[in-house]
């Protein structure tokens, strides 16, 4: 029996050891994100005349394990701009309470809320880069949508190092590998804009999710797709990837 | 939960989520902060002319990102239009950096202009690189970058740095994934490396032919052929050829395709 | 003597409500000399008379380049306005920088009246800018009250502009870009004395605007007429005038 009467109700430091008191350290070098946690997978990206589809599954995984089914990783910003999130869920979140504060304060602003897609765009790849360089980053691979200054669709990437790159169509992750090939073909780059029809990019993106269902062991079959044109973000949040041969699982 | 996320080889355990974590070795899994976009820029002056150009791809690793990422920059213009430029500036390596980088040159060079009434020199603008470059010497711009305009006297004007902004003015650099393929050419067709006057003597006694100023038309002519050469031999070198000329009459620009294999 | 004791400085309130500093103030502003600016669907122009202290020396700038879409017209302590137009500049380029967006032109709140040992600025502004919405011109007082504005001029004599500006203010509208240009100059005209003119010395122009349908970009970047380029400006002025004279005649 230990006599300290501070000691009662704890565990027994001969049966469990002292307690390891490194886990309470407040000093020494400031932990940074050095991998991601809870994940998400593919975002796709397709742009078709008059406007912009993207595409996500609703899945937040755990390295393997499929942790939270229902997670909406597809964000809108004012009324005008879609940001896609893989990556991260936790950096993703993160960066939502950023734009939210942005929409808020543009819209206390004299001039209101202009921020287009583009200039959204802009503005998180500064935020990736700087976090990237303070060796801090937010481990996300982000597609933007939208219009731009000029009124033209707006499609574009930026990721955790603060690369940007902008295509017609455009996939993160693993549809990089999946879907872009699939996508490339349905819409060569030659092919002007005016010829891709909103039914055809949203068919097109529908099918990219069922390969990357398939073959991605981290997506799963419910999804959410948004489509940006000039009446407004029409946006699905509780789709499910049909005619699928994995019914049985 | 590191051996759960972990995905990178090494240690004999098996990556099961119940194995003790004490068996395996602490595996670290560090943040990295560069990649390399591949590409290729080069530039080559002449008498009254500076010519930057670089390919379009953007990849990473074995995936082309984008068909349509330019390299090679107005410093000092407008935003949307590029006017009132005079300078150019190519960029290869980190595009993220390479764009950082960009937009840190173009802002000095229009405080300059605001503070002091007047356009910064190609010279001077060449300097300031060079310190900007190597303000970072610790955490480096991952990028090679090719400065180009006129000089004071009107001549093409060049300079091409390293990393850390040790630089120098040349007649022609190549730079980027393919500048081991590309830079060769240039030695031998811009400074005319290895030609020699025919019937001029005979062994060691031969006269090297001398490296002069070209012409604008054959200087592009050269840049097309060191391009299309070394998207045959380079993955990561392809899809469209990007120059900008910068003259007395301002910056031109040019886009020409090219294989997308 | 009578001394004032509510004077010395920009924090404390008169009994009757009145901060004296920021009227001090205002008064640098109309010993400055008069810009005029004015806006059309397009276009905004701003028109500035410059001064040299004495014959041998130059003449004090009036109009300053802010970024290529906004520039401001300055009437007061030209110092001040320095420091407000570097200010200026910063945050647009950092507005370019962060969003890719030039900073819209706009009120922003000024906040030296309210620090102790602070005073305010000695100068007026005039702001012109365009957004995606068009033209736009501001009036920036030391108070740090700002309006929109159609039309305005400050400075020394400026009275005399604003008159013609409240005469002829249903004009500027559905003006082309050279005759809202001519009716600054003209404007500006009113207010010199009698053994003055408008030369290429004194007078600068500064003008942007929404950029013609089917050109290259939206906006058509800041210009600033500065000497000889004031020429043609002067001339256009000269005949408008000739011809409104000719008119008059054939009216009476």
């Amino acid at each position: 029996m230990n006599h300290f009467p501070e000691a009662w109700g704890r565990p027994r430091d001969d049966v469990y050891g002292a307690y390891d008191h490194s886990y309470l350290q407040t000093t020494g070098p400031k932990a940074h994100t050095s991998s991601p946690a809870v994940t998400g997978t593919s975002v796709l990206g397709v742009k078709f005349n008059g406007g912009v589809v993207l595409a996500t599954d609703n899945l937040a995984s755990y390295g393997s394990l499929a942790r939270f089914t229902d997670v909406k990783r597809l964000r809108v910003f004012g009324s005008n701009a879609i940001v896609g999130f893989g990556g991260d869920v936790s950096d993703m979140q993160y960066i939502d309470r950023l734009l939210e504060s942005i929409d808020i304060r543009e819209n206390y602003s004299h001039h209101g809320n202009m921020l287009n897609a583009k200039n959204l765009h802009t503005y998180l790849s500064k935020v990736f880069y700087k976090r990237r360089s303070e060796f801090n980053p937010l481990w996300n691979h982000i597609l933007v949508a939208g219009y731009d200054g000029e009124g033209e669709p707006f499609l574009s990437s930026a990721d955790l190092l603060g690369t940007t790159f902008s295509a017609p169509h455009l996939a993160t992750g693993f549809g990089a590998h999946l879907a872009v090939p699939i996508l490339r073909r349905l819409f060569p780059e030659e092919m002007p804009l005016e010829e891709v029809s909103k039914e055809a990019a949203i068919e097109a993106l529908k099918q990219c999710l069922k390969v990357l269902y398939y073959r991605d062991a981290r997506s799963m079959d419910k999804y959410s797709i948004a489509v940006i044109t000039k009446e407004g973000i029409d946006i699905k949040e509780n789709e499910v990837i049909e005619g699928t041969e994995l019914g049985f699982c | 939960m590191a051996s759960l996320l972990d995905h990178s080889a090494g240690g004999q355990t098996v990556g099961y989520s119940f194995s003790q974590s004490a068996a395996a070795p602490v595996k670290q899994h560090g943040f990295y902060p560069y990649t390399d976009n591949g590409g290729s820029t080069l530039g080559i002056t002449g008498s009254d002319f500076a010519i930057l150009a670089g390919d379009t791809r953007s990849t990473s690793g074995y995936n082309i990102n984008s068909r349509m990422v330019p390299k090679v920059f107005k410093i000092g213009g407008d935003e949307e239009t590029g006017e009132g430029a005079h300078i150019i500036l190519s960029v290869v390596g980190f595009a993220a950096d390479g764009n950082a980088l960009k937009e840190r040159l173009d802002s000095v060079v229009k405080m300059y202009k605001y503070q002091h009434g007047k356009s910064m020199s190609v010279s001077a603008c060449a300097q300031r690189l060079s310190t900007i470059l190597y303000g970072k010497r610790f955490f480096p711009y991952y990028v090679t970058a090719i400065l180009a305009g006129l000089d004071e006297e009107g001549k093409g004007a060049l300079y091409s740095y390293d990393p850390v902004g040790s630089y120098e003015r040349e007649q022609c650099r190549a730079a980027g994934a393919a500048a081991s393929l590309i830079m060769p050419f240039l030695d031998n067709q811009v400074n005319f490396k290895n030609q020699y006057i025919p019937g001029s003597g005979e062994g060691h006694a031969l006269q090297a032919k001398k490296a002069e100023p070209l012409p604008r038309d054959h200087v592009q002519e050269l840049v097309r052929d060191a391009f299309t050469s070394a998207v045959e031999r380079h993955i990561e070198v392809g899809d469209h050829l990007q120059m900008l000329i910068a003259t007395r009459d301002g910056i031109e620009e040019v886009f020409h395709p090219l294989k997308k294999d | 003597m009578f001394r004032n004791n509510y004077d010395n400085d920009a924090v404390t309130f008169s009994p009757q409500g009145r901060i004296f500093q920021v009227e001090y103030a205002q008064e640098a502003v109309k010993q400055g000399s008069v810009v005029v600016g004015l806006v059309n669907k397009t276009h905004v122009v701003l028109v500035g008379l410059k001064r040299n202290a004495e014959e041998l020396s130059s003449y004090q700038k009036k109009i300053i380049e802010i970024d290529s879409h906004m520039a401001i017209a300055i009437a007061g302590l030209a110092s001040d306005a320095r420091v407000l137009s570097n200010f200026m500049k910063q945050q647009s380029l950092g507005s370019k920088m962060t969003y890719g967006r030039p900073i819209p032109p706009g009120p922003y709140p000024q906040t030296n009246t309210q620090h102790y040992g602070k005073r305010p600025y000695g100068v007026g502004l005039l702001v012109a800018g365009v957004d995606e919405s068009g033209p736009h011109l501001f009036e920036f007082q030391p108070s740090g009250l700002t309006h929109e504005m159609a039309a305005c001029a400050i400075g020394a004599r400026s009275q005399m502009a604003r008159t013609y500006l409240e005469r002829n203010l249903d004009k500027f509208p559905d003006s082309s870009r050279d005759e809202l240009i001519t009716h600054g100059l003209r404007a500006l005209k009113e207010t010199l004395s009698q053994d003055k003119e408008l030369t290429v010395d004194n007078t600068s122009v500064g003008v942007v605007g929404l950029a013609p349908e089917g050109s290259k970009g939206r906006i058509e970047s800041f210009k600033l007429y500065e000497g000889q380029e004031t020429v043609p400006l002067l001339e256009a002025l000269e005949r408008a005038d000739g011809a409104a004279e000719e008119s008059m005649e054939v009216d009476s």
